[in-house]
């Protein structure tokens, strides 16, 4: 189905951000659409623009696509790759503001409900909220 | 009014109009209670219905959005709680019966909806 949010998830570990995606695939379900990425060709830690570019056009959905980050880069660096996009998808690629794996299940849960990209940032950043 | 009721061993499901509401009880049997995967599972069936739904374990005095994942995920409710579910709305009733088996159930894995 394309007419659910997508969910792109963006760490300085691979593992952490495969761990993430494995999480929300189980409990959620496979219908909501989910990439992801991180860490650095060398095994490292890490993020990188180019990946993340591609993980966003991996899991596209008109309907949107919600990025959920870890610590400083991984934020920065999908703000570029956001910026980068064609405008036509630019406009559709949010960064939600929440904790990468509690903000993944919950942006995959109300994503699975049909909701908006609004909607789905919302919920994300509902654990951040003050 | 009871409009429904059956026996699970020795719980009782009950669903029932009470005014505009139709509302359900359900014990938790779930053995690490209202955790997170049984939380996305509530939370995902709550958003199939268009009935405003609201739920409470133990007869807490604040009710919260069963459509709300991070509320449902909250509620930390322990093993052998008592939920309750309350719907307003056209498939109101439709909703506290399918919410009100999936607890009792203790949350089945279904296929993708």
């Amino acid at each position: 189905m394309n007419d659910l949010v997508s969910i792109v998830i963006v760490s300085h570990s691979m593992d952490i951000a495969k761990g993430t995606a494995d999480m929300v695939r189980q409990m959620v379900g496979s219908e909501v659409k989910v990439a992801f990425c991180g860490g650095d060709p060398d095994g490292g830690l890490g993020t990188n623009v180019g990946r993340i570019m591609d993980a966003i056009n991996d899991a596209w959905s008109s309907k949107g696509v919600a990025i959920l980050v870890d610590l400083g880069g991984a934020e920065t660096n999908s703000e570029m790759a956001v910026e980068m996009l064609e405008p036509e998808r630019r406009q559709r690629v949010v960064v939600c503001n929440a904790p990468i794996v509690e903000g993944a299940v919950m942006a995959a849960t109300e994503a699975a409900g049909g909701s908006s990209l609004e909607q789905v940032k919302a919920v994300a950043e509902e654990l951040s909220a003050g | 009014m009871a409009v429904g009721r059956t026996m699970i061993g020795q719980d009782m499901l009950e669903t029932s109009a009470n005014g505009p509401f139709v509302t359900g009880k359900v014990r938790l049997e779930h053995a690490v209670g209202m955790h997170a995967r049984p939380a996305v599972k509530l939370t995902k069936l709550a958003k199939r219905f268009q009935a405003q739904i609201s739920i409470r374990a133990s007869e807490a005095a604040d009710w919260i959005n069963a459509k709300s994942v991070a509320k449902v995920m909250a509620l930390r409710a322990p093993r052998n709680s008592i939920i309750e579910i309350k719907a307003l709305g056209e498939d109101a009733q439709a909703a506290v019966v399918a919410l009100v088996d999936l607890v009792a159930a203790d949350f089945p894995d279904v296929g993708p909806s």
